[in-house]
This record gives C-alpha cells, structure tokens and sequence, in this order.
C-alpha cells in the first residue's frame, strides 16, 4: 500500500522554484533513494513533507497524502500530531540539530510526551529502551549528557532513537551520515537499515552516495535543480540509466574510473536561482543536448514507477534514443 | 578550568589596583588636607607641621603604598563633613542602593523579556514595530526626564505613589536595613526603581529580540518544529532558554551601569543609598568620601563581572575564552 502520495508538488520562494512539479510514491517498508547534487532541492522537497517550510516559501500540489489523508488541507493541528510521530525526520548535523541547552534525556523524553504521554517513570525507562536500541553504550548515563558532550556519531544515534520514539510509519533521513567521519558512517546506515526491517517503516534516504542507494534502496529518484530527471528500481535506474543526468553522475563513480586517470565530471553547476536555462534546465551541461533541448522544457515521460523527463532518454546502449 | 579562574582573578586584581590609584590621585590631588581639616585661622607653620605628621611630604610611591595598606585593611580614609570612616558610612547606604538597583534589573529582565520575544517572534506585525520604536526611543531619553515625567504623574498630578525617601525600613538579621518587607517601603521603592529600570530596558529588549531571532533561525529549532511539540515549546522552552543565557551574562554585567545610574535617580527620589552620599559629598568637597566611593564601586563592577564570567563558565561548559578551553 502506499503510504505517501505526492503529485506535482512544488515549493517556490517568490519567483525561484525551489521544487519544480515532482511526483512520487512511497509504499510501506520501502527504501526510497534520493540522489542528486547539492542544490538540487532534496532538503526543501522533504521539509516541505514535514511542514516545515516557513514563510515566505509557499508549497503547493496537486495531491499530497500520507495514509490516504491530504496533508495540505487537514487542520493545523492535526498535521502537528502526524509530524514527528507517524513521519519523522533525521538532519544532516546532529550536532547542530540537537538543542545545545537541554540533555539528551530531555529531547527524548519531550518527543515521547508529545505524541504519547505516560508516567515519568515510564518516559523515562522507555527513553533508555531507545538509546539501547539505537546502540548507545550506558544508555542510562548519556540521558543527563548534553550534546555537546557527544561525539557526532552518538549525536545521529540520539536523533535516530528520537526519530523512532514514537514508531513512525515513514522516516526521512536528509544526508544523515555527510557530517560524520567516513569511519562512522557505515554504522550508522547499517543502524538505520536494520532499525527500517526490523520495524518496516518507510524509509527516504537522501545521500551523494550512488553506491549506498544501489545496494539499500528498492528505488530511487535522481533530482536536478527542483526536478525529477529519473526515477524507477533501483536496480534498473542503475544498471540502465535512460536520462544523461543519471548516466553521468554514473560516470562519476571512482568505479566506473577503472583505470583512467581522471574521474569523469560534468563541467558547471546546478542551476541555482538566477541563472535557470530556458528549455531542459541540464541542456547546458549536457553531452547529448540539441537545439530543441535548449528551446523546449522537456516533460515526464513513463509512469511513476518509472519516469524520465528527457526529449531523447538513453536506449541501453548508452545512447540516445532519436 | 582552574587556569581560566586564576587568569579571571589575576585580571580583576590588576583591574582593582588601577582603580586603587585612581581613588588615590583623587584623594591627593583634589582639594587641600590640610585646609580642609584646620580652617583658615591656623598660622603657616602649623599647618606645615601637620603636612608633615599627615605624611604629605613624602614621596608619591610611599604615600600611595600607605593609601593602599590601609584601604587594604578596610581604611578608606575619614570623611571631612561626617568625622567618621567613609567605608562604614558607605556601607550603611550601601542596602538602599543595591536594593534598588536590584529591583531595577528584575524589572529590566520581567520587561523585556515578553517585549523581546514578542518582537522576535513576529517580526514585521504591528506591535513589533511599536516595541522596536520605543525601545529607539528609550534608548536616547535621558533617565532624569523619565523620572520627573514619572514623578509629576504619579506623585504629583494623581498622587498614588510617594516621590521621595525610602519609607518605612525593618533591619533584617539586625545587618541590612530593607525597604523590602513593609507596603510603605515597596511603594517608596516603585518610582525610583522603574525609572532606573528605564536605562536598560530599551537595550534589554533589542539584545533578547537580536538574540531570539538568532535563535529561531538555527538548525535545532527548525529540528524541534519536525517532532511536532508545539509553538509556544519552541518559542518559549527551546527558543528562550538559548536566548537567555547570553542575556543573564550581559545582565550581570550591567549591574555595575545600574550602580552608577543610581547617582542620577537617587538624587531625583532623595533616595538615601550610595549615588545621594555621593552626590552630597561633591557638592561639600568631601574628598575622602568621594574617593572612597570610587573604590566600593569599582570593588562592585569588579566582582560582579568576575563572578559573572566564572558562573557562565560553569553553566554553559561550552563557552570558554578562547585557549582556556576544557
Ligand atoms: N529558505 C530558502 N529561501 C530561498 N531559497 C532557498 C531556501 N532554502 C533553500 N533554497 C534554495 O533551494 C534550492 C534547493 O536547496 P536544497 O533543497 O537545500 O538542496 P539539496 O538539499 O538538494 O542540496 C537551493 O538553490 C537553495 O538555495
Ligand atoms: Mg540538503
């Protein structure tokens, strides 16, 4: 069954798109990747999930469910009582995320108060649960830690257990492991990939890494300045990419380096928010581009389970089609 | 830890000695001993014998070294108009200033918080820009125009609270004469303390409104609006107690400013603490006692930025001075 919904969803501060008309879906205990370059719009697409996109942003879509319910038209309140409980989220910086003032114990115990109350007893015994869950050593001493008194590594463990306290049903997690040492980093996937089996939530996981997605993600969505280039399997995106974007961020692999001398990068940046190209928004640094590219917008092409927004997607040989 | 305490005390010494000389020059420069304890009518030997027996002929190290042995031993020199100690009479005015400089402070914090607040979190509506306004104003109207504005009103033209004195006293453990513990004293303590109050006010609700909106801009904020606790959690647990830290410092530290202000309001109120001794010994060239209110003063700011700094230390582990870290 699906558990998110989302069609056509766009977020704009004025007259920038920050998010650019995407739609996907997310079905229960499924592992959704998300990739693209900095600037691409994952952080501002999953914030705009969670509600958390202040003025003067504006979300807009033309469907945006979790469960079967409109996120966007049901009552304040109401959408206050699914965040944070049913959909939770992890940050990319733990140790900036984590208020610097109140301990370890506090953050937790506050989350489980919120959604579900209890006895200060049982708060208190069920945060300790989390921190065992989540792999911290002397659970029970770290409750009066503050965080600054952690290392980043147990930070993200404190936002994992806070982010499961109260058994979400969808976790996103925005680049969970890029402010943390490379040593780390494997752990705390491979925390968060058990804790997605164990307890079959939903997962998004945003990352740069292309090799993490391959090996966890059921499917993935490759982003592009606000947009959708590519979504489908995992397996198929990967090992038969239909859009250049997909291709080349492929190429970029040490992988798939195999013996040059030099990664293969596409030259330029993300389009940031003055110097948007008319027509398909990668024409500039695409290897295959035509006129027509630089002229017209491409659309969606496919179904959800798998769409490309390209004028001539790749065949599997590499090359495109027309 | 330790290192950073010993750098904070040896800093405060260094800073209580400069003041000591200050108090010193004054003492020996301004106005003549001599005259000032014999008069005009005593002949031009005497008055040399005395400068001598007072040690006035000495050089200027050794009278300074005599200066600061006695203050050190709570000698801060007799007061000419009062014949007696300047340090017993400061300290018996020394409960009534404090008092009131306290009262002020409580009041600048209970005002400004809300106005800070309210300022940061809905920055551009209507009342933000009110408060933003009068805190530009309040800024630049000096305190004895509140005070009399405040006077006139209330004393005066409607009549509901006293415009002088301290009122009623109760001596409390028989050491602190407090206007605190009685209506009639509390009343008294009202005109003056808002007035003193109104010269940090204005800066306290910019640095609460510069410091909450800091505050609601950062990564943990926006983190606690995505577990779904509620707005005023946010604002008023998550929010303030970030934005409060820094402003207890700054409020420690100003309570040296409130100290020196009481000069101006004590004098408008009569009200008979530190700032009135003072300003009754300039107009009577009472050197010592002025001299001496120099150095219980500085002794004042001095501690308490001291125990300020050391008290935030230890309340928020993370902030050190630079290289005195853990
Ligand atoms: N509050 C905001 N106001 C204006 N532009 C924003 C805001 N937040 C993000 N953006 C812009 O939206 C784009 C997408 O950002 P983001 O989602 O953070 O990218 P990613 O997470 O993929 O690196 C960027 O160009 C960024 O500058
Ligand atoms: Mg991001």
């Amino acid at each position: 069954m699906s558990l998110l919904k989302l069609e056509n969803l766009s977020v704009t501060f004025g007259n920038f798109r920050a998010v650019d008309q995407i739609s996907y879906s997310v079905n229960e205990g499924e592992v959704l990747g998300i990739v693209g370059e900095s600037g691409s719009g994952k952080s501002v697409s999953s914030l705009s999930l969670m509600g958390l996109i202040d003025y003067p942003g504006k979300v807009s879509a033309d469907q945006l469910t979790f469960m079967d319910q409109d996120l966007l038209s049901m009552p304040e309140a109401q959408r206050r009582k699914i965040t944070g409980s049913d959909i939770a989220m992890i940050f990319q910086d733990p140790m900036t995320s984590l208020n610097p003032c109140f301990t370890v114990g506090y953050q937790i115990i506050e989350a489980l108060k919120t959604h579900q109350g209890g006895t200060k007893k049982e708060l208190k015994h069920r945060a300790i649960e989390l921190l065992t869950l989540v792999g911290i050593p002397a659970p029970e001493s770290r409750l009066s830690a503050y965080p600054h008194q952690l290392s980043g590594g147990m930070s993200q463990r404190v936002m994992i257990a806070i982010a499961i306290a109260c058994n979400p049903k969808l976790l996103i997690a925005d680049e969970p492991t890029t402010a943390l040492d490379v040593t780390i980093q494997a752990q705390i996937i491979d925390l968060l990939i058990d804790l997605q089996k164990e307890k079959q939530m939903g997962l998004v996981l945003i990352t740069h890494d292309l090799a993490l997605v391959a090996e966890v993600a059921h499917r993935v969505i490759v982003m592009y300045a606000g947009q959708i280039v590519e979504s489908g399997p995992a397996s198929e995106v990967f090992s038969a990419p239909k859009h250049p974007y997909t291709q080349a961020l492929l190429a970029s692999l040490p992988e798939s380096a195999a013996g040059r001398a030099r990664l293969q990068a596409l030259p330029g940046v993300v389009p940031g928010q003055y110097d948007r190209p008319k027509g398909c928004l990668l024409s500039p640094r695409c290897p295959y581009v035509t006129d027509h590219c630089r002229n017209v917008e491409p659309t969606s092409q496919g179904s959800l389970e798998r769409q490309v927004k390209c004028h001539t997607p790749l065949n599997t040989q590499g090359r495109p089609a027309a | 830890m330790l290192r950073f305490i010993g750098r904070r005390l040896l800093q405060a010494m260094f800073v209580l000695l400069i003041i000591s000389v200050i108090s010193f020059m004054i003492q020996d420069k301004l106005g003549d001993p001599v005259q000032q304890m014999v008069g005009q009518s005593v002949p031009q030997q005497d008055r040399l014998a005395l400068q001598q027996d007072l040690g006035l002929n000495d050089p200027l190290l050794v009278q300074y070294g005599r200066f600061l042995g006695r203050a050190l031993q709570g000698d801060l020199g007799t007061s000419y108009y009062y014949k007696e100690a300047t340090l017993d009479i400061i300290l018996s005015r020394l409960p009534a200033t404090l008092e009131l400089s306290f009262s002020a402070l409580v009041l600048v914090i209970l005002l400004a918080t809300p106005l800070g607040v309210v300022a940061a979190i809905h920055p551009k509506s209507l009342l933000s820009r009110a408060i933003l306004i009068f805190s530009t104003l309040g800024l630049s109207v000096p305190i004895f125009i509140v005070a009399v504005f405040l006077m006139y009103f209330f004393a005066i033209e409607w009549r509901l609270l006293p415009s002088f004195g301290r009122g009623e006293t109760t001596w409390v453990m028989g050491l602190w004469q407090s206007g605190l513990f009685n209506k009639d004293g509390l009343l008294h303590l009202l005109l003056p303390s808002f007035s003193l109050a109104f010269v940090l006010t204005p800066m306290f609700i910019r640095l609460i409104r510069a410091e909450m909106i800091d505050a609601l801009q950062s990564e943990y904020i926006r983190y606690a609006w995505s577990k779904g606790i509620s707005a005023s959690r946010i604002y008023f647990v998550h929010a303030l107690k970030n934005t409060m830290l820094p402003v207890i410092t700054v409020a420690g530290i100003q309570v040296g400013t409130l100290v020196a202000y009481t000069i101006l309001t004590e004098s408008i109120f009569q009200w008979p603490g530190m700032g009135l001794l003072f300003m009754e010994a300039v107009t009577r060239v009472d050197v010592p006692l002025i001299s001496a209110y120099l150095m219980v003063v500085g002794v004042i700011f001095v501690v308490t930025n001291t125990v300020v700094d050391l008290v935030y230390s230890l309340v928020n582990p993370r902030v050190r001075l630079p290289g005195y870290g853990s």
